[in-house]
């Protein structure tokens, strides 16, 4: 079970030529995660040999990790796209919303609210995203095409009816869709798909040493934005990141896996799941059907 | 690697989530902390045993009701091929969700409780189940510990699915038998010591022997998305229309005629995600550069001069309801057949059929929600689609309320 099918590349590149047709002003909403890369290459695969007709907009937290950075600024020059930023920082300086403070302090929350002033502000009718089914129950009844309203809901319980491989993109003023290609992706499928088309990803996602704590039974990444209790001390462990959100909320998983065949292999014998080394999902068992409700990636 | 797409449905409290819960489980696609999660949900719920069902029962709104309540998608991967589960729900008010889990399906799972034996949700599964023509359906008589194993138990039910599906079966559909126990794990992915008179396969078996569907036999159609032009200084004159090849084969140097206007050329030469082909599949997502210069939209399409479809300005088409406001006999709504959408006028609603008893009610005065019954439409430009019958992947379109942008029914294409 090494190689990977072709016919999720299919399904994906005809959600996003339908994005394309089907709305004004869409986007990719970049994170410099690995779900998003290939978001943006299969963008760049649907409308070869022309550029793919979207910007990247990476809601920026101000806690990134520094490599993502770094990646992200050379994937975008690589592939000749365009990149807009928006700053979690400006809008707390704008009053718009408050630093969490505390041991759990985190912007993953603050993110949604730049989010939608950016939708609004860049009037944006479409944002594609790499959430996939797999990753948490709630996305597991997520549409293709996902309609939110001008407060960027989700609601569950009235999602549009989605039938055969028809997309109905059609949308009121004030409301904008949020566009999953890869939702019936699976982790490995993701991996698969990068090994087969020998893509390069943040150097994270690769075994590393790195200073880290133990906090919760999880090995968070040490940093200057987290605060730390006295008692948890910092040391250094060979790690890497299975998902890569800011430095707040992503946790390492002790591992020797250097390259892609060994990354892959260790994700098939996986005792834990992807998800389960995000913190933010950790707040309660319901915590991203709530999220998403709020407008949410 | 190819993926098989599954439905699955049942009524509430059969075992569905458990057998799915089951399949995920027996082929070690749940990790250690979903299980570690799972038994503490378990426990909090007095249960003395691993509720699998927790696995994809998900919503605060499920949790509430202790009820599957929309479409639900669940992934696992075997040696053979990936899976798409689409889990659609048991209770009636809910048909739609199952009409649309159903519709990417190759294969149906319906579920019936041993001890009840054929409920009217059965019924309703089925006919959708014939409807959509899905190619293999596993009937699985579920809790068959619950009725002492007894084989004749089963053959009862065997015998009355038989009688009860036979006018509607269509021709080729091959439907399968298991009993089965999803809370035990009897015959979901091993066998059963407790039914030595059933040596038949068991449900995974059934799911890793189904043949991938290709639609090699069918005639070639693409329906155009988007027309690629780089506009750039080398690419000046670059042009290849762009959409995912619904049914049969293309090749670089067919003939092929483009549909509503009728103009005739040649495939020059053809890419699959950027990467040249010769040719390709049906489902393949393919960018075509045509020989001549030719004025191509969106939702115009490509087939074989031999084979094309016949443009129809009107429809007729059964139609399943999705909405709380009744179809209106002289409604206007959008049709979008693929990507491409047209205005079309609802000429009357013919009939209305009672899913369960099959009976036909002539000239219902609005389709209810939920309701499957027989329309036709005039159309306000051409729209390539073929029968549902003769070919699927272009027999089908939804319709679309003009104020609420809701998609608001579903239809499969009669004539």
């Amino acid at each position: 079970m090494s190689f990977f099918a072709d016919a999720l590349v299919d399904e994906a590149i005809f959600i996003l030529r339908e994005t394309a047709a089907q709305f004004e002003r869409p986007a990719i909403l970049f994170s410099g995660g690995k779900d998003s890369i290939v978001v943006t290459h299969l963008a760049v695969k649907a409308f070869a040999p022309a550029k793919p007709p979207f910007p990247l907009l990476h809601i920026d937290t101000g806690h990134n990790f520094p490599e993502t950075l770094v990646f992200r600024d050379a994937l975008v020059k690589s592939l000749g796209l365009n990149l807009v930023a928006r700053y979690v920082q400006d809008s707390i300086n704008a009053g718009r919303v408050k630093e969490e403070t505390g041991k759990y302090a985190s912007r993953n929350v603050l993110q949604t609210v730049t989010l939608l002033d950016a939708i609004d502000e860049l009037k944006l009718d479409a944002c594609i995203g790499g959430a996939r089914r797999d990753e948490e129950k709630a996305r597991a009844k997520e549409r293709i095409f996902s309609v939110r309203d001008e407060f960027g809901q989700w609601d569950a319980q009235r999602q549009r009816p989605e039938v055969f491989d028809i997309l109905n993109g059609r949308i009121a003023h004030g409301q904008n869709v949020r566009v999953f290609p890869i939702s019936n992706w699976t982790e490995l499928d993701v991996w698969r798909f990068i090994r087969a088309n020998n893509l390069a990803l943040p150097s994270l996602y690769f075994s590393h040493q790195r200073p880290v704590f133990n906090r919760d039974g999880l090995v968070w990444p040490d940093s200057a934005f987290i605060n730390k209790t006295p008692d948890e001390q910092v040391y250094t462990a060979q790690v890497r990141f299975r998902t890569v959100g800011d430095m707040t909320c992503t946790a390492a998983v002790p591992s020797a896996a250097a390259t892609l065949d060994t990354v892959i292999g260790e994700i098939e014998r996986a005792e834990i799941s992807e998800r389960g080394a995000r913190i933010d999902d950790k707040r309660s068992e319901s915590a991203m059907e709530t999220r998403k409700k709020e407008g949410y990636f | 690697m190819d993926v098989l797409r599954i439905a699955t449905a049942g009524s509430v409290d059969d075992g569905k989530s458990t057998l799915i819960g089951r399949l995920l489980f027996e082929t070690q696609s749940v990790t250690q902390d979903k299980l570690e999660a799972i038994d503490a949900a378990s426990r909090r719920r007095g249960l003395d045993f691993r509720d699998l069902s927790l696995l994809t029962d998900g919503l605060i709104a499920e949790r509430e009701q202790g009820i599957t309540i929309d479409v639900a998608h669940v992934f696992f991967h075997t040696a053979r091929r990936k899976y798409i589960i689409a889990d659609t729900p048991g209770h009636f008010e809910y048909t739609r969700n199952m009409v649309t889990g159903a519709s990417k399906a190759e294969v149906s799972i319906i579920l019936v409780d041993a001890r009840n034996g054929l409920l009217e949700q059965t019924h309703r599964h089925y006919y959708i189940a014939a409807m959509l023509r899905i190619p293999v359906v596993i009937v699985c008589v579920n809790k068959m510990d619950l009725v002492g194993y007894s084989q004749a138990r089963f053959d009862e039910i065997v015998a009355q699915f038989q009688r009860a599906t036979e006018n509607i079966r269509p021709e080729g559909q091959r439907i399968h038998f298991v009993p089965m126990s999803s809370l035990l794990g009897e015959n979901v992915v091993g066998g059963s010591e407790n039914m030595p008179w059933y040596d038949g396969p068991s449900v995974l078996d059934l799911m890793e022997a189904c043949d991938a569907q290709y639609d090699a036999v069918l005639p070639a159609r693409l329906q155009v998305q988007t027309v690629i032009r780089p506009r750039t200084t080398e690419l000046h004159d670059y042009r290849a229309v762009a959409g995912r090849i619904a049914s049969g084969r293309f090749a670089v140097g067919d003939e092929v005629v483009v549909l509503p206007g009728g103009q005739l050329s040649r495939i020059a030469a053809m890419t699959r995600a950027g990467e040249p082909v010769d040719s390709a599949l049906a489902g393949a997502s393919v960018a075509a550069q045509l020989a001549d210069d030719i004025d191509i939209p969106r939702g115009a399409m490509l087939a074989k001069p031999a084979e094309a479809p016949s443009p129809k300005k009107e429809m007729r088409a059964r139609i399943c309801w999705f909405d709380q406001r009744p179809m209106n006999p002289n409604g206007v709504y959008f049709l979008q057949h693929g990507s491409h959408r047209v205005k079309a006028k609802t000429l009357g609603i013919h009939l209305v059929v009672d899913v369960v008893t099959l009976a036909e009610t002539p000239n219902p005065p609005h389709l209810l929600l939920n309701e499957i019954g027989e329309a036709s439409f005039k159309l306000a430009a051409p729209v390539m689609a073929d029968a549902y019958a003769d070919n699927p992947a272009n027999g089908s379109f939804i319709l679309i309320d003009e104020w609420t942008n809701n998609t608001v029914g579903v239809g499969l294409v009669m004539a």
